[in-house]
C-alpha cells in the first residue's frame, strides 16, 4: 500500500517515447532474471535502474542491448526505419542495430573494448562496420569521438591495456557515441574505479548528454551514481520493478519498503 | 493577475514501513497564487513548510488534494502528473531554489550558472556574460568565477546556487530558506533579485528564516499550524 | 561363393589416380564453391603421394579436372622448372595421360604455387592455385567457428581494424603477399600468398580461378567476371609492387614481376619471375618465332 495517488499519462510531452519495453519477462531455469518489467524512456531523458545483485538491472541492459532475447516482451525504439518489436528481429539485423544505432559502455573495459588494439582503433572499428572507408575521415572522426570523451589526444594510439581504469571507461565511451547514436546504454560505468575518477568521468557523461542531448540509461547499484546523472529513476528488485518516479522524488519520498530500505541504508 | 496555481485539499503524509508508521505531515491546505504575487509560508519549526513546498515541486508524492497548475493551454494537477510532464515544467516553467546545492567537480562556477540558460539554447557567450552578471550581483569576486564551487565556503556556494536558480526567471518560483548562509550583501541582493522576478509577473512562495528581509515583497502569508487545518492569514 | 566372385578385378588406380568418390566429393564443393565466389568450403582431403603443405589441395582439383585432352602447365613462384613444380607435372601426366607444357598460352588447367603468370589467360584456361591457409581472418580470430559465423555475418570489422592500424604505424599497409581482397562484394578472401602484382589478375577475369588448401581441408574459387577487390581505404589507394622499372638481367625483359636476387657486393640482380616468359624472351632474340600473348601490365621484350 502506498501512499501516493496514481498518476495520469503524460499531457504535455508531446514527443513519443524514444525506448518502449512491454511485458519483458526471463527466466534460466528456476531463476527468474526478469518478471513482466516495463520502462519508457523519453528523448534526451537519462533514465536509471537501481538495484542490488540479482535485481535483474544488468540482464534487462541486456536485452536492451539486443545481446539477448526475453521470454515474451515487447521492445520498441522511435528510431527511423524501425518498426515492430526488436526482439523479433534476426542475428544480422540485431547486429546491425548494436552496431550502428545503440551505444554501451560496460563496467569492465575488457568486455567493450579490443585491448590489443589502439584506443582509436577500437572506435575506428565501430566506423569500419558502419561501412566507413576514408582513413582520413576515419582518423579524424575517431579523435573527435574522444576528444568528446575527454581523453588525452596525445595518448590516442596508446592501447586500453596500457591506459588506467578511468581511461579506458573514456575509450568505451568514445566507441558508444561515435556513430552518435540515439540511445546509449550505461552498465555500471564507474564502479570499480577510484572514487576522485568516478566522479570525473560522470561529469564527462553529464556533459556529453547536454551537449549531445543524448537519451541514457544508466545501471547502478551505486545512488551517488543515480542521483547525479539520472532524470527519472526505477528501482528493481528479484526481477521486478517496484518502484519508479523522478529522481528527486524516489530518494527523497520513496513509497515502497525496498526503495526506502535501499536510500535510508547509504551511508 | 490570471492565477497560477490553485492549491485545493493538499495532504501529504509519509509511511515508513520498517517502523510500521505513518507520520502526518499535513493536510486540508488550500489557496490560490496568481502572477506576481508573493506568498510567505508561516509556522514553528517542523510543521512542515519546507515539506509543503517540496510536495509542490513533487519531490513529495501528494496523498491526497489537487495542486492546479494554470498554463495558456488549460490546467494540470501537478499532483498527478506523469514524470515527464513535471520534469519537463521544471525545466521551463517551475523553480525551486535551497540550501543545498550538488556541487559538481570540475565545472566552474560561471558554467553552473550559465546552465539553464544553455539548456534553454542560449548561446554560450551569451549566457556566460549574463552567468557573470549574476554572479557579480550576488557579491562572488571575480577569481572565483573560474572556480570550482566545491573548494567554496557554504555561503559562497549558496551565491553560485541562487545565481543559477534565478537566472531564467520560471512562472512560479518556491523558495526555501534561500538565505541561510548569506551575509547581508548577499541577502540584499537576492531580495532586489526577488523584487525584479516579482514585477516580471513571476508567482513565488516563500519560507524564510528572517522574514523581515522580504516584508516588502509579501502580498499573503499562510501560517501551518501543527496537526490541524492552517490559518489563512491576508496580509 | 568364391573371392574371385565377391570382389571386383584389382586396379592399379583409377584415371587421375583420385578413386570416384574422392572425384565426386571434389567436383560438388568446387561447384559449391562457383557457386558462392569466395566462400571457403570444407572437403575431404584425400591423401596423395605428395606431404602436406606441398600443394596437395590444387594438386586435388587439378586431378579431378584433368581429361586426357588436358594440356597441364605447373609452376612454383613462376617457375616451371623448380623441382615441386617438375614434380606435379610429371605426376599429372603420368595418371592422366595429358600433355604438358610450359607456355601458358597453349595450357588448359595451370596449377601454380604462389604467382599468376603474366600473360592473360582466356575463357577456356583455368588457374589452380595452392593456398597454404585459407583463412583470412586467423590473424585476428584463430578459433576457426567463430570466424566462420564471422564470415556468414559479414563481420569484416576486425580485418579493416588491422589494416587501419597498419597505416597508423608504419603509414601505409604491410601486407605483402595474401592481401585480403572482397569476392563479389561479400566474401572476403585470401587469394593465396601471391604478391599484390597479381591480384589485380583476379578483377573480373574471363577464366575461373581454383584456391584449394590440401591440408586446411578448404578450397574457394573466384568465377569468371567476378569482382575482386583488395580491401582499401578510398584514400590510401592499393599499390602495387614498384617494379615496372626494373630490367631482368637474363632476358632483359623489364616491367614485370621480378625476383631480387642479392649479390655478394651488396647489390641485387633482378629476374623475371614468371620464367617461361623470360625464356620466349630469350629465343625471339635469337630469332626462333616465340608467341607472346597480351599482358596485364605494359613490359617490355627486348627486341
Amino acid at each position: 500500500m502506498t501512499a501516493a495517488l496514481a498518476l495520469e499519462p503524460p499531457q504535455l510531452m508531446t514527443t513519443p517515447p524514444l525506448l518502449t519495453l512491454r511485458g519483458v519477462s526471463r527466466r534460466y531455469g528456476d531463476v527468474i532474471a526478469l518478471q513482466d518489467v516495463s520502462a519508457t524512456v523519453y528523448p534526451a531523458e537519462v533514465l536509471g535502474i537501481v538495484g542490488e545483485s540479482g535485481s535483474g538491472k544488468s540482464t534487462l541492459l541486456r536485452m536492451m542491448h539486443l545481446e539477448d532475447s526475453p521470454d515474451s516482451g515487447d521492445y520498441r525504439l522511435a528510431l527511423p526505419g524501425l518498426s515492430g518489436n526488436l526482439f523479433d528481429l534476426d542475428r544480422f539485423a540485431r547486429r546491425m542495430l548494436r552496431a550502428t544505432r545503440i551505444g554501451i559502455v560496460y563496467q569492465n573495459p575488457h568486455q567493450g573494448l579490443l585491448m590489443s588494439h589502439t584506443s582509436s582503433g577500437n572506435v575506428a572499428e565501430r566506423l569500419l562496420i558502419a561501412g566507413e572507408r576514408s582513413f582520413g575521415a576515419l582518423r579524424a572522426r575517431a579523435r573527435d569521438a574522444l576528444d568528446a570523451s575527454e581523453f588525452p589526444l596525445e595518448r590516442m594510439d596508446a592501447r586500453p591495456i596500457e591506459l588506467s581504469g578511468g581511461m579506458q571507461q573514456r575509450v568505451q565511451l568514445a566507441k558508444a557515441i561515435a556513430l552518435e547514436p540515439a540511445l546509449l546504454l550505461l552498465d555500471e560505468p564507474t564502479t570499480g574505479l577510484d572514487v576522485s575518477v568516478q566522479a570525473l568521468v560522470l561529469d564527462t557523461l553529464k556533459r556529453l548528454q547536454r551537449d549531445r542531448a543524448i537519451t541514457m540509461v544508466i545501471v547502478s547499484h551505486d545512488l551517488g551514481v543515480i542521483r547525479t546523472m539520472a532524470d527519472r529513476v526505477m528501482v528493481m528488485r528479484r526481477g521486478r520493478v517496484v518502484e519508479e518516479g523522478l529522481a528527486d522524488q524516489v530518494f527523497q519520498d520513496p513509497q515502497h519498503a525496498y526503495t526506502q530500505q535501499l536510500v535510508h541504508a547509504k551511508l | 493577475m490570471p492565477p497560477v496555481l490553485q492549491v485545493e485539499n493538499l495532504a501529504k503524509h509519509f509511511r515508513m514501513h520498517h517502523l510500521n508508521q505513518r507520520l502526518d505531515a499535513f493536510d486540508g491546505v488550500s489557496f490560490t497564487l496568481s502572477a506576481g504575487e508573493f506568498l510567505l509560508l508561516r509556522g514553528p519549526n517542523g510543521v512542515g513548510k519546507s515539506t509543503l513546498l517540496r510536495t509542490l515541486y513533487r519531490s513529495y508524492l501528494p496523498s491526497g488534494g489537487h495542486i492546479w497548475y494554470h498554463m495558456n493551454r488549460g490546467r494540470i494537477d501537478l499532483a498527478v502528473a506523469a514524470d515527464v510532464d513535471i520534469a519537463q515544467l521544471r525545466r521551463r516553467e517551475i523553480g525551486f531554489v535551497t540550501q543545498f546545492l550538488i556541487a559538481r567537480p570540475r565545472v566552474a562556477a560561471e558554467d553552473i550558472v550559465a546552465e539553464p540558460l544553455r539548456s534553454a539554447g542560449v548561446p554560450a557567450t551569451e549566457a556566460l556574460e549574463e552567468a557573470r552578471r549574476r554572479l557579480e550581483e550576488f557579491g562572488v569576486k571575480r577569481d572565483l568565477w573560474r572556480a570550482y564551487p566545491t573548494t567554496f565556503s557554504g555561503g559562497e556556494q549558496q551565491k553560485v546556487n541562487l545565481a543559477r536558480a534565478l537566472i531564467l526567471p520560471p512562472r512560479l518560483l518556491l523558495l526555501d530558506e534561500p538565505t541561510a548562509s548569506l551575509d547581508t550583501g548577499a541577502r540584499a541582493a537576492l531580495v532586489r533579485r526577488l523584487a525584479g522576478l516579482k514585477a516580471a509577473g513571476v508567482a513565488m512562495i516563500g519560507v524564510f528564516h528572517h522574514p523581515g528581509d522580504v516584508a516588502a515583497l509579501i502580498d499573503r502569508e499562510i501560517e501551518l499550524s501543527p496537526r490541524e487545518a492552517p490559518a489563512n492569514v491576508a496580509v | 561363393m568364391t573371392l574371385a566372385a565377391l570382389t571386383r578385378p584389382w586396379e592399379p588406380m583409377s584415371y587421375g589416380f583420385l578413386d570416384a568418390s574422392a572425384k565426386r566429393e571434389l567436383r560438388r564443393k568446387m561447384l559449391k564453391a562457383i557457386a558462392v565466389p569466395g566462400c571457403q568450403m570444407p572437403y575431404a582431403s584425400r591423401e596423395v603421394p605428395m606431404a602436406r603443405g606441398w600443394g596437395t589441395g590444387g594438386l586435388q582439383v587439378t586431378l579431378t579436372l584433368l581429361r586426357p585432352s588436358s594440356v597441364v602447365k605447373v609452376i612454383d613462384q613462376g617457375a616451371d622448372d623448380s623441382v615441386n613444380a617438375a614434380s606435379i607435372r610429371s605426376f599429372l601426366t603420368k595418371v592422366s595421360g595429358a600433355r604438358e607444357t610450359w607456355d601458358t598460352l597453349e595450357a588448359t588447367i595451370i596449377q601454380s604455387r604462389h604467382r599468376i603468370p603474366e600473360e592473360r589467360l582466356r575463357a577456356d584456361q583455368v588457374l589452380v592455385l595452392q593456398v597454404p591457409n585459407p583463412e583470412p581472418l586467423r590473424p585476428v580470430q584463430p578459433d576457426m567457428s567463430v570466424a566462420r559465423q564471422m564470415h556468414a555475418d559479414a563481420d569484416y570489422g576486425r580485418l579493416w581494424l588491422v589494416l587501419y592500424e597498419q597505416i597508423v604505424r608504419s603509414g601505409r599497409i604491410m601486407e605483402g603477399a595474401a592481401y585480403p581482397a572482397l569476392v563479389n562484394g561479400r566474401h572476403v578472401m585470401t587469394p593465396s600468398p601471391i604478391p599484390r602484382w597479381d591480384v589485380p589478375k583476379l578483377h573480373m577475369a574471363p577464366h575461373l580461378t581454383f584456391l584449394s588448401a590440401g591440408r586446411e581441408k578448404r578450397l574457394h574459387a573466384v568465377p569468371p567476371f567476378t569482382r575482386v577487390e583488395p580491401l582499401v581505404f578510398s584514400d590510401v589507394p592499393y599499390q602495387v609492387e614498384d617494379h615496372a622499372n626494373l630490367t631482368c638481367h637474363r632476358s632483359g625483359v623489364s616491367g614485370y614481376f621480378m625476383n631480387e636476387i642479392p649479390q655478394g657486393d651488396g647489390t641485387s640482380r633482378f629476374e623475371l619471375s614468371d620464367s617461361h616468359l623470360g625464356i620466349k624472351a630469350i629465343r625471339r632474340a635469337e630469332g626462333a618465332a616465340m608467341a607472346v600473348g597480351p599482358t596485364w601490365y605494359d613490359g617490355k621484350l627486348p627486341r
